[in-house]
């Protein structure tokens, strides 16, 4: 009997299967991969990406935010200050554009437009600029984009302060849009008047890396 | 003049894996190791933390990915791979017996046994299935771009669980291999002894007499 040839197209079959049907598998709930991965350390699903090599250590109480360019006032805030204005939480999935996902992500912050509005923003703003602490990744969003309500600065993360791997002790995140968007270790915010292609935008990913509508987490404009 | 009945010597050494077959194993090993040692941080950075940069161990592990299938197609391709090629249709093909060997997980005897026990074949299989498997789900999280994210999400979680099912695989195969050192030594140096083939391999030791050529009469 051809035991072998049997057995490897059967594999070959649950594979395609699986690539085919495995997101659908995720979103029944019946989260195969995340119960292998809760077997196994450091298993919060998260593969951690850092385009400098490095992870750069802040304490929170040295952390600055300069929000700077075409604002009314330009405002440093510290962690303290981030925490003082309005916070916002919500739970959603974090979505690498390469594929892999983390669903249910508790994420806490303030958002982006509240900072905005803090600073004030002058009239021929168009587009934000952000810098990480790690001195090579930079993102940028459109004003409006930047103005939706599940685009915030996040402090707190899967019920915890933002760890260092994973961009603490503050970051941005992005829901409508694919994981590269949400910037670790945020430095910095200019507001200028085009959009500049960041890090990853200049490595050949979409400026506005919507998620798309099948599978996303969000529409644009939902809270 | 007598027919040659002659018992099966332990000096005697059949050549079980040839140079063509040893090459192909050594070299897809040590891509599987380069793999599976760069799979590591790659799935456990925030365990793991980082020894080189992520895009460093992406791209090696990328690369050893894409070199995988030229072990595999090199032996079997061309008058080289003929022994290859030999073996494959073994490992293919299956009696009832080793079925059921399979089901007692071995632990009951066997009329005929082939060349590879049926565990060894399984093994063989299992690893070619997951090679195809892993190179197709890789190849759509590294070239993301031409596929809708359902699929880029599904092929991370095929990438995943095929992995897990490779480690176990691959370890078991190690701990296999140093257990039964006469098996690893035919890998290495490429024989076994008559004497061995006769007791572990049966059916493939008495093709093998029959298909060596009778010795020349004697005066």
């Amino acid at each position: 009997m051809a035991v072998g040839r049997r057995v490897f197209l059967t594999m070959a079959a649950l594979g395609a299967a699986g690539i085919a049907f495995g997101a659908k598998v995720q979103s029944f709930g019946v989260s195969i991969a995340s119960g292998v991965g809760a077997l196994l350390p450091g298993g919060d699903h998260f593969r951690i990406y850092s385009v400098s090599g490095n992870y750069p250590a802040i304490s929170p109480d040295k952390y600055r935010l300069v929000v700077d360019g075409l604002v009314e006032r330009r405002t440093t805030f510290g962690l303290a200050d981030l925490e003082a204005l309005p916070r916002t939480s919500f739970v959603k999935d974090f979505q690498c554009v390469t594929g892999w996902r983390v669903p249910n992500v508790h994420w806490e912050g303030v958002r982006l437009s509240e900072i905005l509005d803090t600073v004030g923003v002058r009239p021929e703003a168009v587009a934000l600029s952000f810098e990480s602490y790690d001195g090579t990744d930079s993102e940028s969003l459109t004003l409006s984009q930047a103005r939706l309500p599940d685009v915030i600065v996040a402090y707190r993360m899967l019920g915890a302060p933002v760890t260092t791997p994973h961009g603490g002790p503050v970051r941005l995140y992005v829901a409508p849009m694919f994981g590269y968007k949400s910037l670790k270790w945020l430095s910095a915010i200019h507001v200028v008047d085009q959009v500049e292609p960041g890090y990853w935008e200049q490595n050949g990913y979409p400026v506005n890396g919507w998620i798309d509508g099948s599978t996303g987490p969000s529409d644009p404009g939902s809270s | 003049m007598a027919p040659q009945i002659r018992a099966p010597s332990a000096s005697v050494r059949i050549l079980r894996f040839d140079v063509v077959q040893r090459t192909a194993h050594w070299v897809n090993a040590g891509l599987f190791g380069i793999l599976m040692t760069t799979a590591v941080p790659l799935y456990f950075g925030s365990f793991f933390g980082m020894v080189l940069p992520r895009h460093t161990v992406s791209e090696i592990h990328l690369w050893a990915g894409i070199a995988l299938p030229v072990p595999i197609i090199a032996s079997l391709i061309g008058p080289w791979g003929a022994r290859m090629r030999r073996d494959v249709r073994r490992i293919n093909l299956w009696t009832r017996e080793e079925i059921y060997w399979l089901r007692r997980m071995g632990n009951t005897s066997v009329a005929t046994l082939d060349k590879f026990n049926p565990g060894q074949k399984l093994n063989t299989i299992f690893t070619s299935g997951a090679i195809l498997v892993m190179l197709a789900s890789g190849a759509v999280m590294q070239w993301f771009r031409f596929f809708p994210v359902s699929w880029r999400t599904g092929a991370t979680f095929v990438h995943d669980l095929f992995a897990l099912a490779v480690f176990v695989v691959v370890f078991g195969h190690i701990g296999f291999a140093l257990t039964h050192r006469d098996s690893m030594r035919s890998m290495i140096k490429g024989w076994v002894t008559e004497l061995w083939a006769a007791r572990h391999a049966n059916g493939w030791f008495d093709e093998h007499k029959a298909a060596e050529k009778p010795a020349p009469p004697r005066e």
